[in-house]
């Protein structure tokens, strides 16, 4: 199997669903003749032309708006935006519009809208192109929420997202842009809503998504010299989340480090951890731990900013309090 | 100038009436406690839906606004569906899920009455984008009232359909209040044509309250969207004889105000015009309204006897 790169993987899930389906169209800022602000549509525009790669105004509830209006009508649109942190601005048109329109109207319409964008902190972008948003969007039912981290589930994720008839809110990572892995050269899809067991372990269970896998995996690797066997599961998609097989895996295990990039106070872990409560609290030997993000806005300083995401320094203490 | 044929007259005259009458019966039900919640009335707007829709094609599309039952019903509505649906009803156009503030119909071009003032414009110009790459030559209408002048999506969807000449007619109804506060203490500008001259976009004001005035410029307009010429934003200038939802005593505006408004009530007006213009009888004027009065009842009484939804409902329709 070759090995590519996040980016490319993404640009090959859109080249092929737009290529599958003349319905599958993109739109967002400086998507088109830039390639998009980290690539990810570069070579698109040139291949399908500027009616089905749409650069747009800076205008983003327009652009989610126009995507749902588009939707509704049979178009199976992707729209960017740019930086998670943008979301405040079309939050409405996602929140009230997008997520509830198919409800409100009694079932009688669907939504095949995909909202790709990307979060996260490591480039000291600072305090309003650094943030993880994602527990603002899994409080929100009728849309699904996908974070991948590797290459091949980003592809995987992005087709099946795009072919979804549910809106889906996908979450890229600026730090895993570059990153590489192998992806299978046919077509395959990953499923929504299903975790996926990136290590295997006895002693104790990492929740984790996106970037966060990352360093989790390497504080696996410190831990096993010590003698600390951790199962890694990547959550994958965060809304809905896959219950199954985090109960699984608790069940084996009975500890549990829930691994988040995002602020701590009512971040995506508050969810998880009290999801891992209400499924499978008799099975706890230890109570449930966060290591997660500082309740603080991104600071620019390099050194402050690693001080407010976890590392794998601070992931490896979170794991070795649940096994005291 | 246009003259509408006798079938049109009589068309137009009775969806007036049937929107006035819906209004009424609701503003009825609301205050026996029959039908709960808010219900944001248009009884003194029903030439703009009802000039705009009559002008349109079945399947052209169209969006609303929080005050949207006189749009529902222009644009083909049941009149059983939508009043069930604004009690909440299993028998309602959106099986009671969405209420008065959401009533929808996709398969007859209602893309949805929205709870969120400026709500719609996103999704009228997303439509209008589709149809366009369509290569259709259907239209949207897009509805809203004067406060939705002043949010930021309107702005966003009038550069962005004059920028890529979408086929979408912005259509502001002016009943000059937004909730409490009047247009002149909310809105920059005075005359609001200058709103669309922003965006390039041609524009006219039309007396709302005049349904011939308002049926005339629709059709123009129409015909110029649908042509490719790109959008248009047309003011409709009317008056809300309630207020802007059941709880609102309406300081904000005076007795004679209302009253001048009256005074020229559209529906009254257009038929004493057509009886005038010979385009219909007294007699048959008599008879439209009684036929209204007749399924506005029967309409009333279908939504009261019809069920709630089932509790298993709860959970469904929200993902496919």
């Amino acid at each position: 199997m070759r090995e590519i790169t996040y980016r490319q993987a993404l640009n090959e899930a859109l080249d092929e669903e737009m290529a599958r389906d003349e319905k599958v169209f993109l739109m967002g800022e400086d998507i088109a003749i830039y390639g998009g602000a980290y690539g990810v549509t570069s070579g698109l525009l040139n291949k399908y032309g500027e009616e089905r790669v749409r650069d747009t105004p800076i205008s983003e509830a327009a652009i989610v708006g126009a995507g749902l209006g588009s939707a509704l009508l049979g178009y199976r649109p992707v729209v960017e935006i740019m930086y998670i942190d943008f979301i405040g601005l079309c939050m409405d048109q996602l929140n009230n519009q997008v997520a509830k329109i198919r409800y409100m109207f009694g079932g009688k319409c669907t939504v095949p809208l995909t909202i790709r964008t990307e979060g996260g902190a490591g480039r000291t972008l600072g305090a309003h192109h650094s943030q993880s948003l994602e527990a603002w969007l899994m409080h929100i039912p009728g849309i699904k929420v996908v974070m991948p981290a590797t290459p091949a589930d980003a592809k995987g994720l992005l087709k099946s997202s795009i072919r979804d008839n549910n809106p889906v809110v996908f979450i890229e990572h600026k730090m895993l842009y570059n990153t590489k892995g192998f992806v299978p050269e046919n077509e395959y899809l990953v499923p929504i809503g299903v975790a996926d067991i990136k290590r295997t372990g006895n002693d104790v269970t990492v929740l984790t998504y996106s970037r966060m896998l990352l360093f989790s995996l390497k504080a696996a690797e410190i831990l096993e010299k010590d003698g600390i066997s951790v199962e890694v599961v990547d959550l994958r998609t965060l809304l809905p989340l896959d219950k199954t097989t985090i109960k699984n895996s608790v069940m084996k295990t009975n500890r549990v480090v829930i691994v988040e990039e995002d602020t701590k106070t009512a971040g995506a872990g508050a969810e998880i951890g009290m999801t891992v409560v209400e499924e499978c609290f008799d099975y706890l030997d230890a109570p449930v731990k966060r290591v997660a993000g500082a309740d603080v806005p991104m600071p620019k300083a390099p050194n402050l900013e690693s001080l407010a995401i976890p590392s794998v320094e601070t992931i490896v203490q979170g794991i070795m309090e649940v096994m005291k | 100038m246009y003259k509408p044929s006798k079938k049109e007259a009589q068309d137009m005259l009775q969806q007036m009436m049937e929107i006035r009458q819906f209004e009424d019966k609701i503003m009825d039900l609301l205050s026996k406690n029959i039908a709960e919640g808010g219900s944001h009335l248009y009884a003194g707007m029903e030439a703009i839906a009802v000039g705009v829709i009559s002008s349109l094609n079945h399947d052209d599309y169209i969006t609303s606004t929080h005050r949207g039952h006189g749009h529902a019903i222009a644009k083909d509505g049941d009149l059983n569906a939508l009043m069930a649906e604004i009690l909440g009803k299993k028998t309602g156009v959106c099986k009671g899920k969405g209420g008065s503030l959401h009533l929808a119909d996709l398969n007859k071009g209602n893309l949805g009455a929205n709870g969120i003032v400026g709500g719609g414009l996103g999704i009228a110009t997303g439509a209008a984008l589709a149809l366009k790459m369509q290569k259709s030559s259907r239209i949207v209408v897009c509805f809203f009232g004067d406060g939705a002048l002043n949010n930021g999506i309107t702005h966003e969807c009038m550069n962005m359909a004059s920028l890529w000449k979408l086929p979408v007619i912005f259509l502001c109804e002016n009943n000059l209040y937004a909730m409490s506060v009047c247009i002149n203490r909310a809105c920059s500008v005075k005359d609001l044509r200058k709103r669309a001259d922003a965006y390039d976009m041609p524009s006219e004001i039309v007396d709302g309250m005049d349904v011939i005035a308002v049926k005339e410029a629709a059709i123009r307009w129409i015909d110029y969207v649908r042509k490719g010429n790109g959008p248009c934003f047309v003011v409709c200038n009317a008056y809300r004889y309630y207020g802007h939802s059941r709880s609102d005593p309406r300081v904000y505006r005076t007795k004679e105000e209302e009253k001048s408004y009256r005074d020229r009530d559209p529906i009254i007006n257009f038929a004493q015009r057509c009886i005038k213009e010979g385009w219909l009888t007294e007699k048959e004027v008599r008879e439209i309204e009684a036929t209204v009065a007749k399924a506005i009842e029967e309409a009333t009484d279908f939504a009261i006897k019809s069920p709630l939804p089932e509790p298993e409902e709860l959970y469904t329709d929200l993902y496919v």
